[in-house]
Order: C-alpha cells, then sequence, then structure tokens
C-alpha cells in the first residue's frame, strides 16, 4: 500500500521538509518565517490575481521542465533549455517580422513552428553530439546556453535593434496582431494552455506509444535496448528534439504572450528553473503540470517577499536550491518508506 | 601599414595580459575539480562555490580589512560547500551531475541572498606585482601586473602533479578513483577519500572565486561569475585530468575571454557580442574533437559515471 503511494509521499514529505529548512533559514536571517510563508502564500495562491500571475509564470516553467525530463527518461542530463528559449524566442521574433501584415493564423503558428524548429535543432545537436561523439550533453547543453545568450545579444544589440529601445535592446515589435491572446476575460496568458497541451501530449507519446516504452528500455539499460535491435542513436536524437521544442516554444510564448519583441528577458532562468521542476517531478510530464504550478507561484510571491520582509530577491534562488538538494536525498527513500516507518518489509 | 602591426601587437599583449587575468579563477576551479574528478566524482557545483567565494572573500576582506583573510574565508566556505556535495552524494541512488546542479542553484542564491549588501560597500583588493616594470611600453607593463594567485596557482598545479604521482595520498585518490572496489580490497575507506578529495577541490574553487572579487573584475556583483565554474569541468576533460595540462588550459581558455574586450581596446567593436562566446564555443569544439563514443578517454578515471 505505502509502496504505491511512494511517487506521492515522498515528493510531498521532501517539499514539507525542505520549507521547513527554509523556515530556519529565514528566522535565522532575521525574517519572521511565519509571516514569509503568509506572504507566499497570498503571493501566489491567496487571490484571483495572485493566481493569475502564477499561471502565467508556471508556463513556461512547464515547457522547460520538458526540456530536462524527456532526455531523462533516456538516461540524459541536459541543462540546455535556458538557451533553447533564447534561440526559440529570437526565432519566433524574427518570423513575426518577417511575416509582418500577414493574417495572424498564418503567423502565429509559424511563429511557434520555427521557436520549435530552432530549439529542437538546439538540444538535438546536443543528444547527436552525445550519442554520436560521446560528448558529455550536461556540458555541452550548458554551453550552448551561454553561445544562445551570446548570439542573441550579437543580435539585438546589433542589426536586429529597435533603435526606440534604449535601456533594454531589442527587436523590433512583433505587433499586436500576433499576440497570443489570453484565455477568456482573465489575463492569463495563451502560453500556459500550450504548456498544458505539450505535457499531456508529451505524457501520452512516452507513456502509451512504442516510442516511449522503447525511450524507457533504452533509459533503463542501453546495452540491452541495443541488444534487443532498438535504434539507440535515433530515440536519443528524437528525445532531445522533442524536448528542446518543448523549450523552444517556452521561447515563442514569452516573445508572443508576454514581452511583444525578443530581448534578454528571455534568459530570466526559466531553463534553469525548469530542471527543478522536472526532477522534483521524477521526470513525468503529467506530474509536471503541478509541480509547474507550484514554482510559477514561488516565482510570482518573490516580489511580495521582498516588500512586506525586506528579503532579497534572491530568496526563492535560496529556497529552489534548498528543495532540490532534499528532492535529491529524498531518493535514497524509495523503496525504504515501510522500514523508515517501522512497518514489516515484505520479503523479497 | 606599422600602425596596423601595433595594434595586432596591441590585441596579442592584451590577450596575453587577460589570459593572465582572467585565466587565473579558470586555474583554481580547474585545479579543485581536477582533483575531485580523480577521486571519482564530478562536482558540477563548483560554480556556486565560485560565486559563494566571491561573496565570501569580499565580505571578509571589507569586515576585517585584509584581502588575503578574505581569500582564506573563501576556501573555507569552498570546504563547507565541498563537504555538502560529498555527504549527498554518499546516499544511496544520488547522482553526483544532478547534486552538482543543486548545489550550483544554492551557492549561487545564498552568495546573491548574503551578498546583497555588499554592492555598494568597497574591500581592500589583493595587491598586483608588477612583473613588467623592466618595459617602458604601458601596454607590456599593464599585461604583467601579475596577481600572487597567479604564481601560487602556477605552483599549485606542479605540487598537485607531484601529489598524484609521488605522495601515498596521491595514490589512494587515484585508486579510489580508478576503482572503488580495489580500493575497498585494499582496506580503503572510498567515501571518505571523496569527501577529503571534494573538500579540498572546494577550497581551490573558493579561492578562485576570491580573485573575482577581490582583483579581477575586483568587486562584488551578481553578474559577476558567468560560468567560469562550469566551463572548468570541460576544461579538466581537455586537460586530461592532468594538473599541467590544467594550468596551459586555463591560460587558453583565459585568452579567448579576453579576446572581445582586447579586439574592442584597438577599435574592433563589431562582433563584440560574438567574441564573448569564443571560450564556450572553444570549449565545445575541443570536447567535440577530443571525445569519442567508442572508446575512453585516456587518462580519465574509471570511475566517473560520465565524461565520457
Amino acid at each position: 500500500m505505502i509502496r504505491t503511494l511512494e511517487p506521492l509521499l515522498i515528493p510531498v514529505a521532501a517539499l514539507a521538509f525542505s520549507l521547513l529548512l527554509f523556515a530556519v533559514f529565514v528566522a535565522a536571517a532575521g525574517a519572521d518565517a511565519i509571516g514569509v510563508f503568509e506572504s507566499m502564500y497570498r503571493g501566489a495562491f491567496g487571490t484571483w490575481f495572485s493566481w493569475q500571475n502564477t499561471l502565467g509564470g508556471a508556463a513556461p516553467l512547464m515547457l522547460t521542465a520538458l526540456c530536462t525530463a524527456l532526455p531523462a527518461r533516456i538516461g540524459l542530463i541536459v541543462i540546455g533549455a535556458e538557451g533553447a528559449v533564447v534561440v526559440g524566442g529570437v526565432s519566433a521574433a524574427l518570423t513575426g517580422l518577417a511575416l509582418q501584415g500577414a493574417s495572424p493564423s498564418l503567423a502565429i503558428p509559424a511563429m511557434a513552428l520555427a521557436a520549435m524548429t530552432a530549439g529542437g535543432v538546439w538540444i538535438g545537436l546536443a543528444g547527436a553530439l552525445r550519442h554520436y561523439r560521446g560528448v558529455n550533453e550536461t556540458i555541452s547543453s550548458l554551453l550552448l546556453n551561454y553561445i544562445a545568450i551570446a548570439v542573441m545579444s550579437f543580435l539585438v544589440f546589433g542589426m536586429l535593434r529597435d533603435p526606440a529601445t534604449l535601456n533594454k535592446p531589442s527587436t523590433y515589435p512583433i505587433g499586436e496582431a500576433f499576440m497570443l491572446s489570453p484565455l477568456g476575460d482573465t489575463s492569463i496568458h495563451g502560453g500556459f494552455m500550450l504548456g498544458i497541451g505539450a505535457c499531456i501530449l508529451l505524457w501520452l507519446l512516452m507513456r502509451h506509444t512504442p516510442f516511449g516504452f522503447a525511450v524507457d528500455i533504452a533509459g533503463g539499460n542501453m546495452r540491452a535496448a541495443r541488444l534487443v535491435g532498438l535504434p539507440v542513436g535515433r530515440l536519443v536524437v528524437i528525445t532531445c528534439l522533442l524536448a528542446g521544442a518543448a523549450a523552444g516554444l517556452a521561447g515563442m510564448v514569452e516573445v508572443a504572450a508576454v514581452h511583444g519583441r525578443a530581448n534578454t528577458s528571455l534568459n530570466a532562468g526559466y531553463g534553469y528553473q525548469g530542471i527543478l521542476v522536472a526532477f522534483l517531478a521524477r521526470h513525468n510530464p503529467l506530474a509536471i503540470i503541478p509541480v509547474a504550478i507550484l514554482f510559477g507561484g514561488i516565482s510570482a510571491s518573490n516580489g511580495l517577499l521582498q516588500r512586506d520582509h525586506e528579503l532579497p530577491d534572491a530568496t526563492g534562488l535560496v529556497l529552489q536550491g534548498i528543495i532540490f538538494i532534499v528532492i535529491l536525498v529524498s531518493e535514497a527513500w524509495y523503496g525504504r518508506l515501510n522500514e523508515l516507518l517501522g512497518t514489516k518489509r515484505p520479503t523479497a | 601599414m606599422s600602425d596596423e602591426w601595433s595594434a595586432i601587437a596591441g590585441v596579442l599583449i592584451a590577450v596575453l595580459g587577460g589570459a593572465i587575468r582572467v585565466g587565473t579563477p579558470f586555474l583554481f576551479v580547474s585545479l579543485g575539480e581536477c582533483l575531485t574528478e580523480r577521486s571519482g566524482r564530478i562536482n558540477l557545483g563548483l560554480e556556486g562555490t565560485l560565486v559563494m567565494g566571491a561573496m565570501t572573500g569580499y565580505g571578509v576582506s571589507y569586515l576585517s580589512g585584509s584581502a588575503w583573510l578574505g581569500v582564506l574565508a573563501a576556501g573555507g566556505a569552498g570546504v563547507m560547500l565541498g563537504w555538502l556535495h560529498a555527504l549527498l552524494c554518499q546516499q544511496r541512488r544520488v547522482n553526483d551531475i544532478a547534486v552538482g546542479i543543486a548545489l550550483m542553484i544554492f551557492g549561487t542564491g545564498l552568495a546573491f541572498f548574503l551578498g546583497k549588501p555588499l554592492i555598494q560597500p568597497s574591500a581592500p583588493r589583493l595587491p598586483a606585482l608588477s612583473l613588467g616594470a623592466w618595459s617602458d611600453n604601458p601596454a607590456v607593463r599593464a599585461a604583467l601586473e601579475i596577481n600572487a594567485l597567479f604564481l601560487i596557482g602556477a605552483l599549485l598545479a606542479v605540487a598537485l602533479w607531484w601529489f598524484f604521482r609521488y605522495t601515498r595520498w596521491g595514490l589512494y585518490v587515484r585508486t579510489v578513483g580508478e576503482s572503488a572496489d580495489a580500493a575497498r580490497a585494499l582496506g580503503l575507506d572510498v567515501d571518505r577519500v571523496r569527501m577529503l578529495s571534494t573538500m579540498a577541490g572546494g577550497f581551490l574553487a573558493g579561492v578562485g572565486g576570491s580573485f573575482l572579487s577581490l582583483y579581477y573584475p575586483g568587486s562584488w556583483s551578481e553578474g559577476l561569475s558567468s560560468g567560469q565554474g562550469l566551463m572548468a569541468v570541460a576544461l579538466v576533460i581537455f586537460a586530461r585530468w592532468n594538473p599541467i595540462h590544467c594550468f596551459f588550459a586555463s591560460l587558453l581558455f583565459g585568452g579567448a575571454a579576453a579576446l572581445g574586450p582586447a579586439l574592442q581596446s584597438v577599435g574592433v567593436t563589431w562582433g563584440y557580442y560574438l567574441f564573448n562566446a569564443a571560450p564556450y564555443v572553444l570549449t565545445l569544439l575541443i570536447m567535440i574533437a577530443t571525445s569519442s563514443s567508442t572508446r575512453v578517454l585516456a587518462g580519465m578515471p574509471g570511475q566517473l559515471s560520465s565524461g565520457k
């Protein structure tokens, strides 16, 4: 019984324990821990307004988490979502600018496609280098982040710069017509549904198709996968392509639903937070949805935390680091929960 | 014509000076990573250690008035983070790469959190040694303004090489990194050796961080590190886990990073941001060129879960 509940119980317990550690931390920093939690709740889920912020912030996190979660299923640790968001966002903005005057029903899908292609190629490259050249994918995907940011800076500080943007050099705006409209009469942007859709679609692919099954086999035992004749190289590259496409789409969402142009707001850390979301969701695309909403909430409440308690803006980062560490340690609890709770373990 | 030549010479001298200045943190972090990896673990968290070291070094230097005390404190912060990394990695089914990413986020977050009040004040900085006093060319003099930490790092590289090769403890570290089973059969405490190696590696990375805040660029800000801690991991692979090679690789990386600013200083502004990508592109190209999907890299410790 406890065994089947483990995938739910352990992350929840780990999260609770992290919050406890965080409370000790903020108390040590001289803040009122209970008050901090109250502010966090208020800023994240307390009002309809904060819910809207939370869900809007969750959208890119769902997509970037997929960028770590899918490759993890085949045994790769990819941390390149940040770069894929950047190349995706720049490609989307370029496509939108090139198609000025075209019908939005053509331009918006074209922007999404361009972003997904760019992101897919970006992470697919890391996967291909891993499989065909043996290059460590964690390091290569990380290097690609910095390269993506440098290329974007080169473009938005240079030839693509809208001279009207002084403080924060940006491309020209893609125009109101090409923006994703918010959901109904809320201010939750259209990217939220894209994020949910991508998670469900990729969950179906990973859990209910032969492709997903093959990926899990290869992730469990690469050599066995080769022996039964699975095309391991192709699986690795396709998984990374899909992962990158998801993160690229996050870039398109940021451009077409939030900023209206491409600029350095694209590398605001969604890629790095996505890694944490993926690990907390144990690389299950469906579980990413609630975890991303939770972390969207943490980010949304950051401003209130600064205002109410005069805590630095890095407070959210500390909390994320604590959660990440505890989640990793909690891996060791799986299969031992019976033992830990003192009940008798079935003889294996 | 002579103008062009002097411009090219100017760029070369600036790149050389930059290689030493920018390369010093690379040197310390890569030596630390080299030590940790020879014991069979990868610590990606050294990026967080670097930032934490920079903040601690700056803070202690500001409070105590002694920059060298700051350097030591930075190393101490690195030891703590290294201890945490080793402790977490000892748990069952915990992946060293994932722990590294977590500590990268945690270390960076903690440094930004605690370092908020340090952005304004100015702390005593490390002094420079003017090794270029013999020259009357100001560019050469500027390039040879060298920090003592660079010289210490160079000596450390040799010392670490000697340590691995000729000392009993060096042999312990190598054995544990090569085959944990063989080490256990010899009666070595694998976890302990790895913990000490990771803590010592953290010390070096912390010192590397203090160089950033106390010498060059020489102040504390949240944008201080741009992935040097992570590039050091790639650098160690390129250096084939050899401390002496780490020294030359650090200079190469430092030079690549100094290329953009050096070109800008002689008036070449086109592509400034692209040149900023030079160290990353260089790292990637080197990894592509030196890796192989079929054979294990020469010099790679047998217990590393990745690197191949």
